[in-house]
């Protein structure tokens, strides 16, 4: 069998990204995406900018929320608030294993 | 090909309803969905329920489901000779092909490579896989072998599985949880379409010794009573190779020694630091000699571990 060997791209380290490219990697339409936007579950790096560019941060959300969208028929308010929530549990698990990491192995 | 039993995967008798479907699904989607679920298996049960509701969801599909019998869950079966009109070919093999590819086939295929003989170019499918690596791998970079069966389209729409190996380079500063992307390696497109991307979410392998946040690394180090009140040198392990550590007298348990950039490296350049937690160990059994200084010791001694209960102790009425 063919062995391809590919080079990786960081996530974070990725171009910063145009609606359409946003729309084009996450699977949603561009009108879907800005719906996205005005509920605040994405967000351009600089609201000034025009036209808007996205991070790589945003992708991620953006392909969650697809998933979601698509397996659990939630309208754009409900992504928001899951998209919210998911923030939360990954900030929070981070501090758990931040504070993990700082115990002393024989106690835990 | 394997038989699944969807309306068990799903908890529903074969009579149910579409509404008592829908719930089944709901109920384990919430349960077993990967982004909002952290039990064990997670991902490939959700990918057997999703493939079941699909299927029993759809009244067409769900007919040709049952049309096809009642086989053990994993049973190894053929579909009729006549399901190969689904494929628009009687030749079609079904060899390559599994349950879940059948049922697609049921207008999905066609679908995607458009009605009507329209040639609609469609991107290819994006992969999401898991890259185990080690804390070594993550510190020096790494090459992961990568095998995916993945389905595949064929120039009229219809899907095969199809086995794919990379090799992925990973550069060095991956940390856990960590999205990368290979782009153009998911799914091929149809019609002219780009190809899907491939997704690699990266899992720290854990570490005898080390533990990880970001790119940070704590390591434990014990030491001896009189090391800890008069300092010492000690040999550290670091991803990197065995520093000198200088421990200063009078280091406390629980005391963080940072050492700048000794942690793993940042993907945008720099280091994360590693730290080593003082925990002050005591033998167990002590006998002979060392048990008549540690006498000695104590007799000697004017330090007071607990001097700072002093005020309490004094206002407080003692019970028994």
């Amino acid at each position: 069998m063919r062995v391809e060997l590919t080079e990786v791209h960081w996530l974070e380290g990725h171009r910063d990204l145009t609606l359409a490219e946003l729309a084009q990697l996450s699977g949603f339409s561009e009108d879907e995406l800005r719906e996205l936007e005005a509920c605040g579950a994405i967000a351009p790096l600089d609201p000034s900018d025009a036209p808007p560019k996205f991070g790589a941060r945003c992708l991620v959300a953006a392909r969650t929320a697809y998933r979601l969208r698509n397996d659990f028929e939630l309208d754009t308010q409900g992504l928001a608030v899951a998209l919210a929530l998911l923030e939360r549990i990954d900030a929070l698990e981070a501090e758990i294993g931040e504070l993990r990491a700082q115990l002393p192995q024989r106690i835990r | 090909m394997k038989y699944k039993d969807y309306y068990a995967i799903l908890g529903v008798q074969k009579s149910a309803t579409a509404d008592e479907i829908k719930a089944a699904y709901r109920k384990l989607a919430r349960r077993y969905h990967p982004d909002v679920s952290k039990e064990k298996d997670a991902e490939a049960k959700f990918k057997d329920v999703a493939e079941a509701y699909q299927t029993l969801k759809d009244p067409e599909k769900r007919a040709a489901y049952d049309e096809l019998g009642t086989y053990q869950a994993g049973q190894d079966f053929r579909p009729p000779p006549e399901w190969q009109q689904h494929f628009g070919d009687t030749h079609f093999s079904f060899d390559d092909v599994d349950l879940s590819d059948l049922f697609e086939a049921f207008g999905g295929g066609r679908a995607r490579a458009g009605r009507r003989g329209e040639r609609v170019p469609l991107r290819g499918q994006d992969y999401e896989v898991i890259a185990h690596i080690t804390l070594d791998q993550a510190y020096r970079g790494a090459e992961v072998d990568l095998d995916l069966t993945v389905p595949e389209y064929d120039e009229r729409g219809f899907v095969h599985r199809v086995r794919r190996s990379f090799k992925a380079r990973i550069a060095k500063g991956a940390t856990d949880g960590q999205r990368l992307r290979i782009p153009g390696k998911g799914g091929k497109g149809l019609n002219g379409g780009p190809d899907g991307d491939l997704y690699l979410d990266i899992a720290l392998e854990p570490h005898p010794l080390f533990r990880l946040t970001g790119h940070d690394l704590y390591i434990d180090l014990p030491l001896a009573p009189w090391e800890a009140v008069l300092g010492t040198t000690v040999e550290l392990p670091t991803p990197g190779g065995v520093v000198s550590l200088k421990v200063p007298a009078g280091t406390h348990a629980g005391q963080h020694l940072r050492l700048g950039k000794r942690g793993l490296p940042k993907p945008k350049g720099g280091e994360g630091d590693l730290y080593a937690i003082v925990q002050i160990v005591v033998p167990t059994v002590v006998g002979g000699e060392e048990h008549v200084l540690y006498r000695q010791l104590a007799e000697r001694s004017t330090f007071n571990p607990r001097a700072h209960y002093a005020q309490e102790l004094s206002n407080a009425s003692r019970t028994h």
